[in-house]
């Protein structure tokens, strides 16, 4: 150590005398604190993350994908036509949740495109995002974190969904109609983090709400109250389709003065003549 | 002829009440009213036995419900509206389904009571209304009916607004709406209503007492003055053998009908529990609490408000502006005029029929809907007018689950609400008028028997067989349609008589015209050697040693020539 000591010393003197060392030493603590900066803010910034997930490998491969299945409608460079909105810019959320819940590729263009089993897998999905991704922002996949129902707030979520979401998609999320044929899908089916995407980014009828308008701790309540109230079982016995009055009402009528209506027939009914009394 | 009082056990319990009160004589009749035996006369006690379990259940609720507007944050067992601000009447609605023992059950079933009681209404005026049974003497009992119908729909609004829910806040919204829509004195009547703005801390507590305590009792003062009216009066009967206008044939009240309507008691208790048990109803703790900035797709009114929701939601955004006041068509046709169409003609109806047909005989006999084609064809329209708007209340619901455009439903109802009417109305005269076709057709000829003869001549014959005697007597009952009014004819030079004259004059021979035209006379000269059987003394049809008794049989006769 001893012998050492003065040697390396001797070393370190000597670099740090040369002229580029400064710009270097400065380039060294640039990227320590990047890297100590990513680290903290890992999740808060899901671009970034996605960024530096999709290879460049990935995008091609999205990019021929697309090709194949999209470029037909929204134009071989994504720009749109006629047919289908151009999705430069829609970000890689937009993509995971169209392709994700299989609304994309489309089969008939109608009033609103449906819910279906999807075409692509998970890998094909993440590789067709990160290729519109790479076409230029937009909002990315969010993460298992934002969207955790455990971590969200069901009775804030309650609230915001009866001011904010309930007027098309129903009170307990069973769905209802929308002007020219469009309806607000049932969200039985509907991952969390397809929750938070359409949310995001606001799919077909439904409208973007921001992180502005609707904050992510805000959107997590959202999704938790969503996810609680589907698998809360109904304490009242059968939920009618949880679609309101015109259930009961239906209900009320077949059932209720149905049985009534069999029940007076029975009571009224003749009884054969007893060959004993005649 | 073996006796001529009731069976021992009902003979001391009505002694008893005669040693104190001398009602002997009046109970000992009073117990032998006689009910028929057919299904659709057990409607209206769908309604009185629904109407019972409403009020015990009703009671129970009181003991928890909070009719209280004032704000409490919510820390009950349902976690999902932990810490949420909501009213005292919603959060104690919350404790009720969820923390009482057996009050989600109680709340259920004092709700799927509320649906049968109304849905049971609804079924027995459509009855009384099809078999002509609201003629004289029973045209008083039919104006309690509608009063009490009109009622009851009031009651069951209120009581869906009492939890105040988000759904019940929606609608007291829109009768908040229809209050300010009434020219003139609507903004008054809101705030006299609401005590201020709404939705305001008073609506409720006084809702409360309007439901709990001043509908209960009307609706209770005219149940028992319908009952005694129909006690008093008697039942109508369908036309059969050996029916007639005199008297009653079915099962004296006691002891038959005592247990068979006891009976029906505990079936529509049963219908009413079982419902309550397996089907949710009101879910209030989805809806969530009622405030002014939410809404829920699927915002609907009870069943019977239906149709009036449905008027609000077709009719056109109309408003006027009058010397700087708006009156708004949009609230105030829908909310006044299907509700005065139907209400209004079915209160003025027997009267109507009266002046239109000059018929102010005493009818017992209940009208088979076929033979009175006009009548039928009218309640058909109005049925369908009903049907329509009902529908069109659910126009989002059936938009959603048929995959139909929401605006194309809204053009639909628009037009079909109109135009549906007519439709029921010809078709449903035009299907009157082939049963009654086929109703001469089979008194004339017999029925087909489906035996194909061959005479020795080589033609082919099918052999008609003839109408079995109960048959017989069912279609030998119809009436001759209404002739003209005497007195309403034209003279020899054409000229009407002057009691024609004028718009009344003209609009009584018009009416007169609809319910005497299109009739096919049963028997027309082919019915010869099987012609209606001769009215007999009443007897029994069924083989029941009760009703053979002379006695219960005629007792309704009697009563009837007292009265």
């Amino acid at each position: 150590m001893i012998q050492m000591g003065p040697s390396s010393v001797k070393w370190f003197t000597a670099w740090r005398r040369r002229p580029w060392a400064g710009y270097a030493v400065v380039l060294a603590a640039l990227a320590i604190i990047a890297v100590a900066y990513a680290g903290v803010s890992s999740g808060g910034d899901r671009a970034q993350a996605s960024d530096t997930q999709a290879s460049a490998q990935d995008i091609a491969k999205g990019k021929e994908l697309f090709n194949q299945t999209c470029s037909s409608c929204h134009g071989a460079n994504a720009q749109g036509t006629r047919t289908a909105p151009s999705l430069i810019g829609v970000g890689a959320a937009s993509v995971d949740f169209q392709v994700g819940t299989g609304r994309m590729p489309a089969m008939n263009p109608g009033a609103q495109i449906p819910r279906k089993k999807p075409v692509f897998n998970e890998e094909q999905t993440r590789q067709i995002a990160a290729y519109i991704a790479s076409l230029g922002g937009g909002p990315a996949v969010p993460s298992s974190d934002q969207v955790d129902p455990k971590t969200g707030d069901a009775a804030l979520g309650g609230k915001l969904f009866r001011a904010n979401c309930a007027q098309c998609h129903n009170f307990a999320g069973s769905g209802g109609a929308l002007t020219g044929g469009k309806y607000a899908p049932p969200l039985d089916k509907a991952t969390p983090t397809q929750i938070y995407e359409a949310m995001v980014t606001g799919p077909q009828a439904m409208p973007v709400f921001n992180d502005t308008t609707i904050t992510p701790a805000q959107k997590r309540a959202i999704i938790a109250y969503v996810t609680q109230t589907r698998s809360e079982v109904n304490p009242g016995g059968n939920g009618l389709g949880r679609v309101g009055p015109v259930a009961e009402g239906l209900a009320g009528w077949l059932v209720g003065i149905g049985l009534m209506v069999v029940a007076a027939a029975w009571l009224t009914a003749r009884k054969p003549k007893k060959k004993h009394n005649d | 002829m073996s006796t001529t009082t009731p069976p021992k056990a009902i003979d001391g319990a009505i002694g008893f009440a005669d040693e104190r009160f001398a009602t002997a004589g009046f109970l000992r009749g009073k117990m032998k009213k006689v009910f028929p035996d057919h299904w659709s006369f057990m409607l209206g006690e769908i309604a009185l036995y629904s109407f019972i379990i409403l009020l015990l259940s009703g009671t129970f609720l009181t003991l928890w419900f909070k009719p209280s507007m004032s704000e409490v944050v919510y820390h009950g067992s349902y976690t999902k509206l932990n810490g949420v601000s909501m009213s005292e009447a919603y959060s104690s609605t919350l404790h009720i389904s969820f923390d009482v023992r057996g009050g989600l059950l109680m709340r259920q079933i004092h709700h799927w009571s509320a649906i049968l009681f109304l849905g049971s209404i609804m079924a027995h005026m459509l009855r009384v209304f099809f078999t002509g049974a609201y003629r004289k003497p029973r045209e008083i009992n039919w104006l309690i009916g509608i009063t009490m119908f009109t009622v009851a729909i009031l009651e069951g609004l209120f009581g869906y607004s009492l939890p105040d829910d988000l759904l019940s806040g929606t609608g007291l919204r829109i009768t908040q709406g229809v209050l300010q829509s009434i020219p003139i004195v609507g903004s008054y009547l809101y705030f006299f209503a609401f005590g201020g703005e709404f939705p305001g801390q008073d609506f409720i507590p006084r809702l409360y007492t309007v439901h709990v305590l001043l509908i209960p009792g009307i609706l209770l003062a005219l149940v028992a003055a319908h009952f005694m009216i129909l006690w008093f009066q008697g039942h109508t009967q369908f036309p059969g053998k050996n029916r007639e206008e005199k008297s009653v044939m079915g099962k004296p009240f006691y002891p038959v009908f005592l247990i068979k309507t006891t009976a029906f008691f505990v079936f529509t208790f049963m219908v009413v529990a079982l419902l309550g048990t397996f089907a949710q109803i009101n879910p209030i703790w989805l809806f969530g609490p009622y405030t002014p900035d939410s809404i829920t797709a699927g915002s609907q009114p009870d069943f019977y408000m239906g149709f009036l929701e449905g008027a609000l939601r077709i009719m056109p955004n109309w408003e006027t502006n009058l010397w700087g006041h708006t009156v708004s068509w949009n609230v105030l046709v829908p909310a006044l005029v299907p509700l005065g169409l139907i209400m209004t003609g079915a209160a003025v109806w027997p009267f109507v029929e009266q002046w239109a047909t000059g018929d102010r005989r005493i009818h017992h006999i209940a009208d088979r809907p076929r033979n009175a084609p006009f009548r039928t064809a009218v309640g058909m329209a109005a049925v369908a007018f009903y049907g329509l708007l009902w529908l069109a209340g659910g126009n989002d619901v059936l938009a959603d689950k048929f995959h139909i455009s929401l605006y194309q439903t809204t053009w639909f109802f628009r037009f079909a609400v109109f135009i549906g009417p007519v439709i029921a109305y010809i078709v449903t005269k035009r299907i009157c008028l082939g049963l009654q076709r086929k109703d001469a057709a089979e008194y004339g000829h017999g029925v087909e028997s489906g035996i194909i003869k061959m005479l020795p001549s080589g033609e082919f014959i099918e052999v008609h067989e003839p109408v079995k005697d109960d048959a017989e007597a069912v279609l030998a009952s119809k009436p001759a349609a209404p002739a003209l009014i005497a007195g309403q004819e034209e003279d020899e030079n054409g000229i009407p008589s002057p009691a024609s004259r004028g718009p009344l004059g003209r609009a009584r021979r018009a009416l007169n015209g609809a319910f005497a035209a299109d009739d096919i006379p049963i028997g027309n000269g082919h019915a010869a050697g099987h012609g209606p059987g001769e009215p007999g003394a009443p007897g029994d049809d069924d083989g029941d040693a009760v009703v053979k008794h002379p006695e219960t049989e005629g007792g309704e006769h009697r009563e009837l020539s007292r009265g």
